[in-house]
């Protein structure tokens, strides 16, 4: 598999997905460049956390491959780390070790541990809270503790399942500037799942459409000319604009 | 409970019912029930005569011996249950025959496998207790977050560690609420295996007292034992409503 090291982190090949009788995924191929944000942009149950999990190695595929970084994806890896739509986030632990939790996993001492999790508890703002449960904090707060958990294992690839939809909107408008930071500080490929048109436009290098089941990427977009722009001007910006309006446009034909 | 108006403190109706015991034990309406003070001055003599100790003991580490074997059993068993489709295929059909059966009637059985020792004690108190703790931790396990679940095999988890650290503690509330009522299912578990083999522990004293017509004596023990399992199932009550605080705040 020589040639797969390409500038594709991921790389999804001919995957079938079937549930018994249903068929999820039908013979989808999907390219996620490295260090970029794609989004992965569809209609409710047109298969989107199936393609997730298989790419996290949650779930077989049954038939087709996935590579990270040019070796086939045959169960999770340390290359990989996972952004849970309910956070996923232990009741029974406070948050220092629910962030901790990957590295514990990954048999890292406590005190090493520990302090990569304090790190990114300071990142994502959680300071004064690490010894707090979840129970005790609001759904933001809930979601900033999954994502310190996932970057605290410091995986190249991190896999999204649209984290942001459980949250009120300002904190996800928040959220999604803090994402296109995170993007462009750190040097990871992001796979975003998401529902919202103007949320894939907004955080993403590249949106693939998928049609409903059995589903495949009926399009990819690249936005370009607003990626450099400030937070602030991109929901002004003209492409932003037109792009979320044909993605509608595209898209629409099958919300009826 | 009110009395003219004014609030009584929990459980003096027992007072009531204390004092026409009393009463009736008084004008010996029947040989059978002697009045309470007299029932409370035979305990007095016997709560540390060798014989009643020694019940006591042995009734306590039979107890104790029986509910160890169906918790560190019946956790692990109930928890690989809810995880394996075959393992729980093949082993609930028996544990819900057992959970209905009459297991009274498997005593004998017992005595004539293992003895009329306390070995056959504290199998029947586990084989009262086991069940309801598997049902339970098995039920705790299926309810468990899928996402949870996920997330520990994301990063990599063990089975070990998954058992360990997220099943375990995922199913704690319905696996607790479970050995609660074992517990309470062990207190007649212990009694009754002695009532029948009847040479060890309360029951060599049952026994013993009847035989005699020592009416005294005999309601003695049986106030002991009430009140012994009465005061353990609220204890217990009190851990379970801990653990439904935690339960109620786990869902989110
Ligand atoms: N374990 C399963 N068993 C059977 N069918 C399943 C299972 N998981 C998913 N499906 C089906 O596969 C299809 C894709 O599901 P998936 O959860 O991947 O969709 P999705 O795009 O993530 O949807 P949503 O936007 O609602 O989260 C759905 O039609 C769903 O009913
Ligand atoms: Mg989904």
């Amino acid at each position: 598999m020589s040639d797969q090291t390409t500038d594709n982190a991921v790389s999804v090949k001919n995957i079938y997905k079937n549930y018994g009788e249903i068929e999820a995924l039908r013979d989808l191929s999907l390219d996620f460049p490295n260090g970029q944000l794609t989004s992965l942009l569809g209609p409710s149950g047109c298969g989107k956390t199936t393609l997730l999990k298989i790419i996290a190695g949650l779930l077989p595929a049954t038939q087709g491959e996935v590579f990270v970084n040019g070796s086939l994806v045959t169960k999770p890896g340390p290359d990989r780390a996972f952004v849970f739509q309910d956070f996923a986030l232990m009741p029974w632990a406070s948050v220092l070790r629910n962030v901790a939790f990957g590295l514990e996993l990954r048999g890292v001492n406590k005190n090493e541990r520990e302090d990569i999790a304090a790190k990114y508890i300071k990142d994502v703002g959680l300071v004064g809270f690490e010894n707090s449960f979840p129970h005790e904090l609001s759904g933001g707060m809930r979601q900033r503790v999954g994502l310190a958990r996932a970057l605290s294992v410091d995986s190249p690839v991190l896999l999204m399942d649209e984290p942001f939809s459980a949250v009120d909107e300002q904190t996800r408008r928040k959220f999604q500037e803090d994402l296109l930071n995170l993007v462009k500080n750190e040097n990871k490929t992001f796979i975003f799942v998401t529902h919202s048109i103007e949320e894939a436009v907004y955080v993403s290098d590249q949106i693939a459409i998928l049609l409903p089941r059995p589903s495949r990427v009926s399009e990819i977009i690249k936005p370009k000319g607003f990626r450099n722009k400030d937070v602030d001007s991109i929901r002004k910006d003209r492409e932003y604009l037109d792009t979320v309006e044909s993605i509608w446009k595209s898209l629409r034909t099958y919300v009826e | 409970m009110y009395l003219f108006g004014y609030k009584l403190p929990g459980m003096s109706s027992l007072i009531l019912w204390g004092l026409l015991w009393e009463f009736l034990g008084q004008i010996e309406v029947s040989f059978f029930l002697p009045p309470l003070s007299a029932i409370f001055n035979t305990l007095l003599e016997i709560y540390n005569s060798k014989a009643f100790v020694r019940a006591l003991y042995e009734t306590g580490y039979s107890f104790l011996a029986g509910i160890f074997f169906a918790v560190f059993i019946g956790i692990p068993t109930g928890i690989l249950m809810g995880k394996n489709r075959f393992l729980d295929e093949l082993l609930l059909p028996w544990v819900n025959v057992f959970m209905s059966a009459p297991l009274t009637a498997l005593v004998p059985v017992l005595m004539v496998l293992f003895g009329f020792g306390l070995k056959s004690i504290i199998i029947t108190t586990t084989l009262f207790a086991i069940w309801i703790i598997i049902l339970n931790s098995r039920a705790g396990v299926m309810q468990i977050n899928r996402s949870l679940v996920d997330m520990a095999n994301s990063f990599g988890a063990s089975p070990i560690d998954a058992f360990i650290k997220i099943y375990f503690w995922a199913a704690l509330p319905e696996i607790l609420g479970g050995v609660r009522i074992g517990f309470i299912r062990a207190v007649k578990g212990v009694i009754i295996a002695q009532l029948l083999i009847s040479i060890v522990g309360f029951g060599a004293l049952f026994e013993l007292y009847s035989s005699r017509f020592l009416m005294t004596h005999f309601w003695a023990v049986i106030l002991v034992l009430f009140a012994l399992a009465f005061t353990l199932s609220e204890l217990l009550g009190m851990l379970a409503r801990r653990v439904d605080y935690y339960a109620s705040k786990r869902s989110q």
